[in-house]
C-alpha cells in the first residue's frame, strides 16, 4: 500500500497550483476538466455558426426555384459539410463539453480520470474539423455525395474531387477523439465516483451519458472500418462495394447504418439527460419514475443497434427482412414513450415557472415528440417506400435533431452558465431568443413535411414548380432562426463578461441544491473542485428510491 | 487522485481500447457476415448470378403464359466499349429455354479485362430466372479492337408467380483492367 501511495506522491505535483495558468498557453496544454469542457463548448458554437452558414447557403437557394446563387455540385458540398459539421463538430463536441464541465461536478470527482487524453481528444477534434474544412478550398470542392458517402456515388471522379482522402482521414480523427473521450468519461463514471453515490443515485445526465459513451465506444470503430473501406476501393483496388469485382454497394449501406442509427441516438440520448436535469428544478418536484428513465436509456440503446436496416427498406430486402425491421424500429417507439410520459407526470402538478431553460426544455418535450411520431410514421415499411429519400425525412431528423438536441443544449447554456461564471444572463434577451427559435424553427421545418409528402426530394438545388410556396416559407423561418441564433451567441458572450450584473446565489436556481451536488458548490465553480469528494449527496431526483 | 484510482483509471482504459479495436474488427468481419446470410436469403434476395444446372427436360413448358423479357445494356462509367443485346424484347413461355446474343467491342488498342453484372426488375422474380450459360458468370477478356459475340441461355421457372408478365434484364460491363492487372 504504501508503495502506492509513494508514487502518488509524485504525480501529485501535476496538480500543485490552485488556479489555471496565464496566458494562451493555458489553454492548449490544460488538463483541467473545466478549461476542456469550456474549450469544447466554444468550439462547437463556432461549428454551430460555420454549419448553420452553410444551412444558410441551402435556404437561399430554395428559396425559389431555379438556380440562382450556386451551381449544383457545390449546393450538394454544401449539403454534405453542413451534416458533417453540424453532427461531428458541433451537437457532439456540444455534448462532450458538457460532459466535461458536468459529470465531475455531479458525482463529486475531482476531475476526469484521464486528464491527459482529454486535452488531446479535443485537440484531434479541432484537427479533424480543420481538414474535413481545409476541403472547401481544394480542387473539386468539398466532398458532395452525402454525409452517408454511399459508394458508388462518392468514388466516382464528379464527386470525388481530391477532397475524399481528406475527408476520410478527418472522419478517422473525430473518430479517435470521441473514442477518447468516451472511455475518458466511462473511467471517470466507474472510478471516481464520490463513494457516497451509487449507481442507482447517479443524475440521469451521467447516466445516459455513460451509455452514450459505450455506444461511441460500440459504433465508431464500425465507420472508421466503413470509411477505410471506401479508401481501399478507390485507391489500392479493393472491391468491397465494387460490383464488377465481386463486392455489393449495399454491404457499405448495411455497414453504414449500424453506425449510423446508434449514432443518431448518441446525439439524442445526452440530450434526453439533460432534459430530465433541468425539468424537475423548475417543477420543483424530483424527477417522476427516475429507475424507468435509466431502464429506458438503456433499452434504447440496445435496441438501436438492431433496427438499422429502417435506413434502407427501398434496397430490395426480403419481406422478413422488411417487417422484422419495421416491428424492431416500432418497439423503440416503447421506451422513448415512458421518458416523454415521465417528463410530463415531473411538471404535472408541479410549482412551475417559466425561466429560459424550461422554456427550451418544454419546447424539446413537445417537439421531440413530434419528430418521434414522422418516425413512428416512416418505421412502416410499405409507407416509407413514399417518404424515404424525401423532405419528409428532412424534416424528420431536423424536429428530432433541432428543437431537440439543440435546444436542449441551449437549454444546459442558460442554465449551467450562471453557475460556471457567476453571473446571471439577460433573462430578457434569453426569452426572445426562446420564442424567436420556437416559432422560427416550426415555420422552417413543418413545410418540409408538406414537401416530402408532396414528393420532393432531398439534395436538390432546384425543383419543381408546385413546391415554390413551402420552400420559400420554410426559407423564411430559416432565415429567422438563423438570425435569433445571433442573440444567443450575444448572451453567451455578455453572461461570460458579466451579464446583467446580479451577483448569483451558490444555487443560482430556488432548491436546485436539493437536485444535484454541483449546486452546493460556489458560484462561480472554483477552479478545482471535489479535492476532498462530498460525504452525501443528494437523493431527491431519486426519490422514488429511498 | 491517488495511485490505486489512477491504476483502476488505466486498466479500465486499456479494456474499453481492446473493445474498440475489437469492433474496428467487426466492422471488417461484417464482410464475410453479408456475404453467409445473404445466402441464406436473410438480407437481400439471392444473387442474380447463380448458376442453376438442370436437365433442359426438367420443366414442363406452360403455353398458356407468355412473359416478355427486356434487355438493358449499360456501360459503367467511361467502359471504353460498344454493347449491345440482339434483341431489345423476347416473348417466353415458361419453362421454354431461349438463347440471346449480346455484342461486344473493345474500342482501345489495349487488351481489356471487363466484367457484365446483371441486375433485374423485379428484383423478387431473379431467383425464377434461371441461367444455364452465360457471359456474365466470368471475367471477359477482349483481344484489342476485338468484337464477341456473348451467348446467354436462360430458362423462366414455370412456378413464377401469375402476377408477372414483364421482366427487365440488365447488364452492365464494368472496365476491370486496371484492378485485374493490379492483383
Ligand atoms: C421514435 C423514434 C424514431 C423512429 C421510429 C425513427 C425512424 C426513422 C426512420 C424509419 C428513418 C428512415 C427514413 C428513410 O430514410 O426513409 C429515420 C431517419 C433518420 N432519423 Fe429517425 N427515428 C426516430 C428517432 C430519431 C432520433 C431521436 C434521431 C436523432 C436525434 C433521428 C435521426 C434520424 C436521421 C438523422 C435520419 C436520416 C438519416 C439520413 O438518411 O440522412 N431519428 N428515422
Ligand atoms: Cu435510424
Amino acid at each position: 500500500m504504501s508503495a502506492v501511495v509513494d508514487e502518488h506522491d509524485h504525480h501529485a505535483d501535476d496538480h500543485h497550483d490552485h488556479g489555471p495558468a496565464k496566458g494562451l498557453l493555458r489553454w492548449i496544454t490544460t488538463t483541467n476538466h473545466k478549461d476542456i469542457g469550456t474549450l469544447y463548448l466554444l468550439f462547437a458554437l463556432t461549428m454551430f455558426f460555420v454549419g448553420g452558414a452553410m444551412a444558410m447557403v441551402i435556404r437561399a437557394e430554395l428559396f425559389e426555384p431555379g438556380l440562382q446563387f450556386v451551381d449544383p455540385a457545390f449546393f450538394n458540398s454544401m449539403t454534405t459539410m453542413h451534416a458533417l459539421v453540424m453532427v461531428f463538430g458541433a451537437v457532439m463536441p456540444a455534448f462532450v463539453g458538457l460532459a466535461n464541465w458536468q459529470i465531475p461536478l455531479m458525482i463529486g470527482a475531482a476531475d476526469m480520470a484521464l486528464p491527459r487524453m482529454n486535452n488531446m481528444s479535443f485537440w484531434m477534434l479541432v484537427a479533424g474539423v480543420l481538414l474535413l474544412a481545409s476541403t472547401l478550398f481544394m480542387e473539386g470542392g468539398a466532398p458532395n455525395g452525402g454525409w452517408t458517402l454511399y459508394p458508388p456515388l462518392v468514388l466516382q471522379p464528379i464527386t470525388v474531387g481530391k477532397a475524399l482522402p481528406f475527408a476520410i482521414f478527418s472522419v478517422h480523427l473525430l473518430g479517435i477523439s470521441s473514442i477518447m473521450g468516451a472511455i475518458n468519461i466511462i473511467a471517470t463514471i466507474f472510478n471516481m465516483r464520490a463513494p457516497s453515490m451509487k449507481m442507482m443515485d447517479m443524475p440521469l445526465f451521467v447516466w445516459t451519458w455513460l451509455i452514450t459513451a459505450f455506444l461511441l465506444i460500440a459504433v465508431m470503430p464500425v465507420f472508421a472500418g466503413a470509411v477505410t473501406m471506401l479508401l481501399t476501393d478507390k485507391f489500392f483496388h479493393t472491391s468491397f462495394f465494387n460490383a464488377a469485382g465481386g463486392g455489393d454497394p449495399v454491404l457499405y449501406e448495411h455497414i453504414f447504418w449500424f453506425f449510423g442509427h446508434p449514432e443518431v441516438y448518441i446525439m439524442i440520448l445526452p440530450t434526453f439527460g439533460v432534459a430530465s436535469t433541468i425539468i424537475p428544478v423548475f417543477a420543483r418536484k424530483p424527477l417522476f419514475g427516475y429507475a424507468s428513465m435509466v431502464w429506458a436509456t438503456a433499452s434504447i440503446a440496445f435496441l438501436s443497434f438492431i433496427v438499422w436496416a429502417h435506413h434502407m427498406f427501398t434496397v430490395g430486402m426480403p419481406i422478413a427482412g422488411e417487417l422484422y425491421f419495421m416491428y424492431a424500429t416500432m418497439i423503440i417507439a416503447v421506451p422513448t414513450g415512458v421518458k416523454v410520459f415521465n417528463w410530463t407526470a415531473t411538471m404535472w402538478k408541479g410549482a412551475m415557472t417559466f425561466e429560459t431553460p424550461m422554456l427550451f426544455s418544454i419546447a424539446f418535450v413537445v417537439l421531440f415528440t413530434m419528430g418521434g411520431f414522422t418516425g413512428l410514421m416512416m418505421s412502416i415499411a410499405p409507407s416509407d417506400f413514399q417518404y424515404h429519400d424525401t423532405y419528409f425525412i428532412v424534416a424528420h431528423f431536423h424536429y428530432t435533431l433541432v428543437p431537440a438536441s439543440v435546444f436542449i443544449l441551449m437549454a444546459a447554456g442558460y442554465f449551467w452558465l450562471p453557475k460556471w461564471t457567476g453571473h446571471m444572463y439577460n433573462e430578457k434577451i434569453g426569452q426572445l431568443h426562446f420564442w424567436l427559435s420556437v416559432i422560427s424553427v416550426n415555420i422552417l421545418f413543418f413545410p418540409q413535411h408538406f414537401l416530402g409528402l408532396a414528393g420532393m426530394p432531398r439534395r436538390i438545388p432546384d425543383y419543381a414548380v408546385q413546391f415554390a410556396d413551402w420552400n420559400m416559407i420554410s426559407s423564411i423561418g430559416g432565415f429567422i432562426f438563423g438570425a435569433s441564433q445571433l442573440l444567443f451567441l450575444y448572451i453567451v458572450i455578455d453572461t461570460i463578461r458579466g451579464g446583467t450584473g446580479e451577483k448569483v446565489t451558490d444555487e443560482v436556481w430556488e432548491d436546485a441544491s436539493k437536485h444535484g451536488l454541483e449546486w452546493t458548490l460556489p458560484s462561480p465553480v472554483p477552479y478545482h473542485t471535489w479535492t476532498t469528494p462530498p460525504t452525501s449527496v443528494p437523493t431527491e431526483h431519486v426519490l422514488d428510491l429511498h | 487522485m491517488n495511485g490505486i484510482v489512477d491504476k483502476k483509471n488505466l486498466k479500465l482504459a486499456r479494456t474499453l481500447l481492446l473493445v474498440a479495436i475489437t469492433m474496428f474488427g467487426f466492422g471488417y468481419a461484417l464482410v464475410p457476415l453479408y456475404d453467409v446470410l445473404c445466402e441464406w436469403k436473410w438480407i437481400e434476395r439471392d444473387r442474380p448470378d447463380d448458376i442453376k444446372k438442370v436437365p433442359e427436360t426438367a420443366y414442363k413448358v406452360d403455353i398458356n403464359r407468355e412473359i416478355n423479357i427486356e434487355f438493358m445494356t449499360t456501360l459503367n462509367e467511361s467502359t471504353p466499349m460498344e454493347f449491345r443485346a440482339e434483341k431489345k424484347q423476347l416473348k417466353v413461355h415458361p419453362g421454354e429455354y431461349h438463347t440471346v446474343n449480346f455484342y461486344g467491342e473493345n474500342k482501345t488498342d489495349k487488351v481489356m479485362l471487363a466484367r457484365a453484372i446483371a441486375s433485374f426488375s423485379p428484383a423478387v422474380i431473379s431467383s425464377y430466372f434461371e441461367k444455364i450459360e452465360c457471359f456474365c458468370f466470368s471475367e471477359q477478356t477482349f483481344k484489342p479492337r476485338e468484337k464477341k459475340i456473348m451467348p446467354m441461355r436462360f430458362v423462366i421457372n414455370p412456378e413464377i408467380p401469375e402476377q408477372y408478365k414483364t421482366i427487365t434484364l440488365s447488364y452492365t460491363f464494368f472496365d476491370n483492367t486496371e484492378k485485374s492487372v493490379k492483383k
